[in-house]
C-alpha cells in the first residue's frame, strides 16, 4: 500500500502541475519563440509536437521490453503491471504520431498517407503493440496470458531499430532531422520535457489503476476466504 | 493553420480523453478498494500487506 500511496502522491499533486507548466511553456516555445521554417512555413511546427510524439511512444516500448524481460526472468508482478501501463501509454503516444503525420503531410507531400518505409515502419510498431493491449484486455488476467504478452512485448520492440535502418536500406520521402537553427533545437527540447512530463503522469496514473486493481483481487480473496 | 490547429487540438485532446478515462476507472476502482476494506473490516494498514503480497506474486 506504501507503493501506491506515494506514487498517488506524485500524480496527483506535483505532475499534474509539472506537467501542465512544461505544456504551456512548449506552446509558447512553439508559438511564439520558434520562427517560421524556411520552406514549409508554419505547418512545420507540427513537427515539435510529432517526433517527441515518437520519442516517447519509443520510451514507453522500450520500458516494455525491460519490464517484460523482468517478469520472464523473476516473475516479479511489479515488472508485469509496469510492462502493462508502458504498453497502453506508449500505445496513445505512437496513435498521436499517426495522427500528427498526415495533418503535416498533407500540406507538405500532398497525402495524407504514403507507403513510405519510415511510416510503415510506424503503423507495424502500433498494429504490434495494439496487440498487446488487446492480449492483455481479453486473454484475463493470469500467469499465462501474461507470459505470452511478455515475449510479443521483447518481440515488438525490434520494429524501433528497423524503423531507423529501414530509412538507410530503403530511401524513404520521411524527412531526417540532421541540422536544425538553435531556436528550433531550444524549442524540440523545450518540447520533448513536456512530453517527458506528460509521459511520466499518465505511467503513475495508469500504474496505480493497475496497482488497486489488484488490491481489490487480494481484498476479495480475503472476504471469500474470511466467509 | 487549419493543419496546424488541427495537430495541436488532436495531441491536447487525446491526452484530455485517456487523463479523463484513467482517473474515472481510478474513481471506481478506490471506492472498490474502500468498500472491500470495510467489509474486511481491517485498518489500511494491515490491508497493505495483502496488497503487497499480491503485487509481488504471480498473476494467476
Amino acid at each position: 500500500m506504501k507503493q501506491v500511496t506515494s506514487s498517488s502522491h506524485l500524480s496527483d499533486t506535483i505532475l499534474p502541475w509539472l506537467t501542465g507548466a512544461a505544456m504551456l511553456a512548449a506552446l509558447a516555445m512553439v508559438f511564439v519563440y520558434v520562427p517560421n521554417e524556411r520552406v514549409q512555413g508554419e505547418v512545420q511546427r507540427i513537427f515539435y509536437f510529432h517526433l517527441p510524439s515518437a520519442w516517447m511512444a519509443f520510451l514507453g516500448f522500450f520500458i516494455v521490453a525491460g519490464a517484460s524481460a523482468a517478469f520472464l526472468w523473476q516473475g516479479k508482478r511489479a515488472a508485469d503491471l509496469l510492462a502493462q501501463a508502458a504498453a497502453e501509454v506508449g500505445m496513445v503516444f505512437c496513435s498521436l504520431v499517426l495522427l500528427t503525420g498526415p495533418l503535416w503531410a498533407r500540406p507538405i507531400w500532398g497525402v495524407w498517407w504514403t507507403w513510405d518505409p519510415r511510416l510503415t515502419m510506424t503503423l507495424v510498431l502500433w498494429l504490434i503493440y495494439a496487440a498487446y493491449v488487446l492480449l492483455r484486455v481479453f486473454a484475463g488476467d493470469n500467469e499465462t496470458a501474461a507470459r505470452y504478452a511478455a515475449v510479443l512485448g521483447i518481440i515488438g520492440v525490434i520494429d524501433i531499430p528497423l524503423l531507423y535502418i529501414a530509412i538507410r536500406l530503403w530511401r524513404g520521402i520521411h524527412p531526417k532531422v540532421e541540422q536544425m537553427a538553435p531556436e528550433m533545437a531550444w524549442t524540440l527540447l523545450v518540447c520533448t520535457g513536456a512530453f517527458v512530463c506528460v509521459f511520466t503522469w499518465l505511467l503513475q496514473l495508469r500504474l496505480r489503476s493497475l496497482q488497486l486493481r489488484d488490491e481489490i483481487r487480494a481484498l476479495r480473496q480475503h472476504v471469500v476466504a474470511a466467509s | 493553420m487549419s493543419y496546424l490547429f488541427a495537430a495541436f487540438s488532436i495531441v491536447w485532446i487525446v491526452i484530455f480523453l485517456y487523463v479523463l478515462s484513467i482517473s474515472r476507472r481510478q474513481r471506481e476502482l478506490s471506492r472498490e478498494v474502500e468498500m472491500l476494506r470495510q467489509l474486511v473490516g481491517q485498518q489500511p494498514t494491515d490491508t497493505s500487506s495483502a496488497s503487497t503480497a499480491s503485487a509481488g506474486g504471480n498473476s494467476s
